[in-house]
């Protein structure tokens, strides 16, 4: 994973609540045996519609996406974030995101910034008053702010999270290092448990 | 004496591999289930980085999403379908697991065949790359959805790092009219904490309503958890799931039998502990439900009507209101009743078990599927198919005019040949009435199988309240 420390971009306005995964890549595309290629798919079936947001010209090439309140729920697919990101997204503001989605995007370095529905509205109304306006995520300082202007809003991050992306970890050499904790874990583990394999 | 803990609190400290300050807690999973949507980038990446499957012997994968349910013998029509099968049939014989293929009487919709086989027992930490994964806590196990990458992780380490979630209980206490069932139960609450209220929670469903509903019951509530946001659902294990689970060819046996029942009966919920979040539900509020809109959360009573956006006090969800109205091309006030059908769908990991069927059997016998609709019923696994048959069951929804199909995941998500076309309007039993769930262009209505097998008859949703039995 690249890590992941400022982001600056024309910021998209999708103010909708939530927002399904069946929305974002909608399941018959999600047979692909790769992790790249699923921007094209982007809400498929919204795209369809001229006046969708996605189609305009002014928005192309936005960084930052901000949505309504349950960004992401549904479907554990992690194909939304894998097209959020191909798509040229780098970060989500929205007031709230599903738990499984989230989790998700914090594994491939896709930013998720909760702020509060008032403060999602600013955004949102300058994004569509304005679609030049560009938005700066900070993640080290955990601020949003608009550039050229000296206001900003903060938001919350898990400090885990922060961390991983930060940095560009793989949490699983991170988890690899507590192989003693996992082996000795498993050691006392009792036998009545279940197994998908009967062995002699 | 150690601090008062609630069920999921119980297992989730009994499965702490690793626990730091400022970090997710490092969790040991009991059981990955593995279908071919959600691993094809696990396995590649696992290759990629020369690693191997940990513990192949707590994996099982089955074919569900892709399967067609019709003419499995003949050349399946999507050749991107074949592909992804394909590779998960490469995929487990390379990282030998064990795998209930296409051919295999056993195969089925994953969260079917997991209790089936008695893989899903109390107690036991569950994860599978499928957000319908709560419906294993209906035995009281923490059973968690979870993205590919996090698929990727479970299988190069079995553990999984998640922070820990709050608890929520959903109380739901009294006596179900006939004709309400689980279905109707999880529609409700949904409706009551809306699709994001159980938002970083774990759900426990408790009170006399849900003891009294079946194992099947039980799971068709803690697999709709997702659907009002929660990480997972569970329900206490009892007598009644103790009786489910023994004898199935994975349950303990002997001596493990009992050892296991100990630990079973330690779980419940400690009668002082704490939930950060209670919600109560009286069963005698509850009615048959349809959904009328895009959300789960957007449903009513049988006997009520689409209700006017207008009405709605909440901007946000006026317009989601509308939205969804137009995406349904429903007129605000029209009856439910007086909703007309082209297509009735009975399965999904939700509602394919031997008593759903049952259930849809018995209002179906002796009467014919409206010539306006096509109707179809796909058991979620071969074994709930063999059942069926033995107990004539298929020959009930045949005479009437459904079809009976083989099992797979089919008409609840559109990736297989079974799917809604743009316009038609569709009595399912599934889980997600979403824009184009069931297809581009398709208008669902989530409902109970008995709901759904009597609307499928009249054209038109009917109060199964009302319904004559031949």
């Amino acid at each position: 994973m690249d890590p992941v420390t400022r982001i600056q971009g024309v910021a998209l306005p999708l103010n909708r609540a939530d927002v399904d995964t069946d929305q974002i890549i909608p399941a018959k595309y999600l047979k692909l045996v790769e992790r790249t290629g699923f921007g094209r798919f982007l809400f498929d079936s919204w795209r369809k519609d001229e006046s969708f947001v996605l189609n305009d010209p002014r928005y192309a090439g936005a960084q930052v996406l901000i949505s309504g309140p349950n960004f992401g729920c549904g479907s554990s697919r992690e194909h939304a974030p894998w097209a959020l990101q191909d798509y040229g997204f780098r970060a989500v503001i929205a007031p709230s995101f599903a738990d499984i989605f989230r989790n998700n995007c914090a594994k491939i370095g896709l930013l998720l910034v909760p702020l509060p529905q008032d403060e999602v509205d600013i955004l949102l109304k300058r994004a569509e008053a304005n679609p030049n306006t560009q938005v700066i995520v900070d993640l080290e300082s955990q601020s949003v702010s608009v550039a050229g202007e000296s206001w900003s809003l903060n938001f919350d991050v898990d400090p885990f999270v922060k961390h991983c992306l930060l940095n560009g970890l793989d949490d699983i050499s991170l988890t690899l290092q507590h192989e003693a904790d996992i082996s000795a874990f498993e050691a006392q583990r009792p036998d009545f448990l279940p197994r998908t394999k009967v062995t002699a | 004496m150690s601090d008062p803990k609630t069920l999921s609190e119980k297992i989730w400290d009994a499965h702490v591999v690793h626990s730091e300050a400022g970090q997710p807690d490092l969790l040991y999973v009991d059981l990955h289930l593995v279908h071919e949507v959600t691993s094809a980038q696990a396995f590649e990446a696992l290759r990629m980085a020369g690693r191997k499957v940990r513990r192949p012997d707590l994996t099982i994968a089955t074919a569900d999403h892709n399967v067609p349910t019709a003419d499995r013998d003949k050349p399946w029509p999507d050749p991107l379908s074949i592909q992804q099968v394909d590779v998960l049939d490469a995929n487990v014989g390379q990282f030998d697991l064990t795998y209930f293929g296409v051919n295999d009487v056993r195969q089925g919709i994953v969260h079917v065949i997991g209790p089936e086989q008695g893989l899903t027992q109390p107690g036991l930490t569950i994860v599978c790359g499928d957000s319908h994964t709560a419906t294993h806590g209906a035995l009281g196990a923490l059973a968690i959805g979870i993205g590919t990458s996090e698929v990727e992780h479970v299988l190069a380490t079995q553990t999984l790092p998640q922070a820990r979630p709050k608890t929520m209980a959903v109380e739901v206490n009294g006596e179900l009219a006939q004709g309400v069932v689980a279905k109707d139960v999880i529609l409700s609450i949904i409706r009551t904490i809306g699709v994001s209220g159980g938002i970083g929670h774990v759900i426990e469903y408790r009170g006399d309503t849900i003891r009294s509903l079946s194992m099947e019951g039980r799971m068709t509530v803690c697999n709709m958890s997702i659907e009002g946001g929660a990480r997972a659902g569970l329900v206490a294990p009892d007598d009644k799931t103790f009786a489910y689970l023994e004898g199935r060819p994975f349950a303990p046996k002997g001596q493990d039998w009992e050892r296991a029942l100990d630990y079973w009966r330690s779980l419940p919920t400690d009668d002082a502990a704490k939930f950060d979040k209670t919600v109560s539900l009286r069963a005698e509020d509850i009615e048959p439900s349809v959904t009328w809109g895009t959300t789960p959360a957007q449903s009513v009573n049988v006997t009520g009507h689409v209700p006017d956006p207008d009405s709605f006090a909440d901007p946000g969800a006026r317009e989601l209101g509308w939205r969804s109205l137009r995406y349904m091309d429903l007129q605000p006030n029209t009856a439910i009743e007086d909703i007309s059908l082209d297509r009735v769908f009975i399965g999904s990991c939700t509602n394919s078990r031997i008593e759903d069927l049952r259930s849809a059997a018995s209002v179906v016998r002796g009467y014919k599927v409206s010539p306006k609709v096509s109707a179809m019923v796909v058991p979620g696994s071969g074994l709930v198919k063999a059942q069926a048959e033995a107990e004539g069951l298929d020959q009930i929804f045949l005479e009437a005019g459904f079809e009976w199909r083989d099992a797979g995941c089919s008409m609840c998500l559109g990736m297989n040949p079974d799917f809604l076309l743009a316009g038609e309007r569709c009595a399912s039993t599934s889980n997600r009435n979403f824009e184009g769930r069931q297809g581009p262009g398709g208008r669902t209505h989530l409902v109970s199988p008995q709901m759904a097998a009597a609307a499928a008859i009249n054209g038109h949703f009917v109060d199964i309240r009302g319904w004559r039995r031949n």
